[in-house]
């Protein structure tokens, strides 16, 4: 008696959760093949905006796109992903716009004849952090280079991005200066094709080191209590290697390959986001929460 | 004014993907078998004799097992991966199996998820036998254990359903091996893991060969799980 009455109350619930699931599993994925829908024109009042999961994981967007979309009476929809799929995006004509962090693949988009109009919008840069007891002794060295190759040579673990992003881009080519071709499995160093904010976890958990923006480290620096930074020190000013700034650029996706993107508003929107105006509004975000700014301007005039 | 090249705006892409990128699969198609594999073996040990005692046991609050296998059948695989994660991390309670980033940590996590599926699905199947072959069974004298075997044998097309749907659960399963596995290269990645990747990186012609291997494996070998109960039909009753 007594269970069927807690079956009565239990029903309803599971069936709200089973819907709930239903309704958000198939959501998630369809932003991007909706975008697909192809030759017709896109709806005017949107603009689709491919750029990497840093800008919308930092806060960044949620922080400044209200403005642009008030004042233009416009939607952005924001597709956060890894830098090599938001490019895939716009060489598709999926995207209208792509904000990203990889120059050679950027110009890459833009030679391929996908992009056009590629504006300097602001940087950051990278850090190498890693467990706290720092077995490979790199702690405050003054290059990034020399560290990889001390982790290698100590054998200490390394967790890679591996998923050809930005930060990914970044760490290749700080290997390839460094004259190493780690291969995951080997020597402490494994390949995880996922995220930042995966990565720093994984680090965290595995006592490795990592390759990190300094934005997402800091967002996620309260979860990460046995990570600690080794190389670039405490802000931007105070990084030794300045090899490790980390410029984003943003791209229109070209109309006369696409006629079908919304063109127009792309441009306008890389004009909004490259004027003094929004460029000082990105240049004071975080300050108030983290103490220090998460981006810095650099867009100049054309 | 736009020059149009082409009726489609989309470039022209070629789907043809080769055999020696299929080679390169092959560790990762391994890994996804023998893991989903396990986690089949180890879930079919718990859940069939939990399904059948579940169908024949007459024991207060066995509707809340019942509802809560149902809700287990209903649960997004990627809480039960987070569930295990909290469990396997280094400051979970189970930390210091140091399982969390290996293989050992996806089998747990598909094991969770497919249990009450094979569970839930065997009990059904028992339940929708003829009441008077279990009384018959137990006038014959059978064991409980001979008496559970004897059902599950009889039941055989509902428990092969059980089998194959949790099997085709957990190898199409992403969230929770991604989060309890890493996805790291060469050692806890699998199909759907490197589909995602893939995904991600803008291969889209790989992530879409992953997809057609996944989807071909899965159908052979739901082939052969079906013709392991019809053979077993022919053989005298």
């Amino acid at each position: 008696m007594r269970t069927q009455t807690l079956l009565r109350l239990i029903t309803p619930a599971l069936a709200l959760v089973m819907t709930a699931c239903a309704a958000a599993t198939p959501s998630a994925p369809t932003a991007a093949p909706e975008a697909t829908a192809g030759q017709t024109a896109r709806q005017p009042g949107v603009l689709i905006l491919a750029t990497t999961t840093s800008t919308d994981d930092s806060g960044l967007l949620d922080a400044i796109l209200p403005g642009f979309e008030a004042a233009e009476g416009v939607d952005v929809q924001v597709i956060a992903v890894g830098t090599g799929q938001a490019l895939a995006l716009g060489a598709a004509g999926d995207a209208d716009v792509v904000l990203v962090h990889a120059r050679a693949q950027e110009d890459a988009f833009v030679a391929e004849g996908s992009g056009v109009n590629r504006r300097d919008v602001m940087y950051n840069d990278f850090i190498i952090v890693g467990p706290a007891a720092d077995p490979a002794g790199v702690k405050d060295m003054a290059r990034a280079q020399e560290a990889l190759a001390q982790i290698a040579s100590a054998g200490a673990p390394f967790a890679s991005r591996g998923d050809k992003s930005g930060t990914h881009s970044k760490e290749l080519g700080l290997w390839k200066a460094a004259a190493l071709t780690p291969v995951s499995g080997e020597n402490g160093y494994v390949e995880l094709g996922q995220g930042m904010g995966e990565t720093l976890i994984y680090a965290n958990e595995s006592g490795a080191y990592t390759l990190t923006d300094r934005a997402t480290w800091l967002a996620s620096q309260s979860n990460l209590p046995d990570l600690a930074v080794m190389v670039g020190g405490a802000s931007i000013d105070a990084n030794p290697d300045t090899g490790l700034y980390n410029p984003y650029g943003v791209i229109a996706v070209n109309p006369d390959k696409f006629p079908h993107v919304n063109a127009d508003l792309a441009e306008r929107f890389i004009a909004w986001i490259t004027s003094a105006e929004v460029q000082a509004e990105i240049g004071g975000f975080g300050i108030d929460q983290y103490g220090q700014a998460l981006f810095f301007a650099s867009a100049t005039t054309p | 004014m736009p020059r149009c090249t082409t009726g489609r705006a989309v470039p022209a892409q070629s789907y043809s993907v080769n055999l020696r990128m299929i080679e390169s699969f092959l560790p990762i198609i391994t890994l996804t078998l023998s893991v989903s594999g396990i986690a089949l073996v180890i879930a079919s040990v718990l859940g069939f004799p939990l399904g059948a005692w579940l169908a024949l046991a007459r024991v207060p609050g066995k509707r809340l097992i019942e509802a809560l296998i149902y809700t287990g059948m209903a649960f997004p695989p990627v809480v039960v991966g987070l569930a295990v994660y909290l469990l396997l991390s280094r400051s979970g309670p189970l930390g210091w199996l140091g399982w969390l980033f290996t293989p050992r940590a996806m089998i747990v996590a598909q094991v969770v998820i497919a249990l009450p599926m094979v569970a839930g699905l065997t009990q059904s199947a028992i339940e929708a036998l003829d009441p008077a072959l279990r009384l018959q069974l137990r006038a014959l004298g059978a064991s409980p254990a001979q008496t559970m075997w004897t059902l599950l044998a009889e039941a055989r097309a509902g428990v092969i359903s059980a089998l194959i749907a949790a099997f085709g659960s957990i190898i199409s399963e992403v969230g929770a091996v991604m989060l309890v596995g890493g996805n790291i290269a060469g050692s806890t990645r699998v199909m759907t893991t490197a589909i995602v990747l893939e995904t991600r990186q803008g291969e889209f012609e790989l992530a879409l060969a992953l997809g057609a291997v996944l989807l071909s494996l899965t159908f052979v070998i739901n082939f052969a799980i079906m013709r392991l109960g019809q053979r077993r039909e022919v053989a005298p009753r």
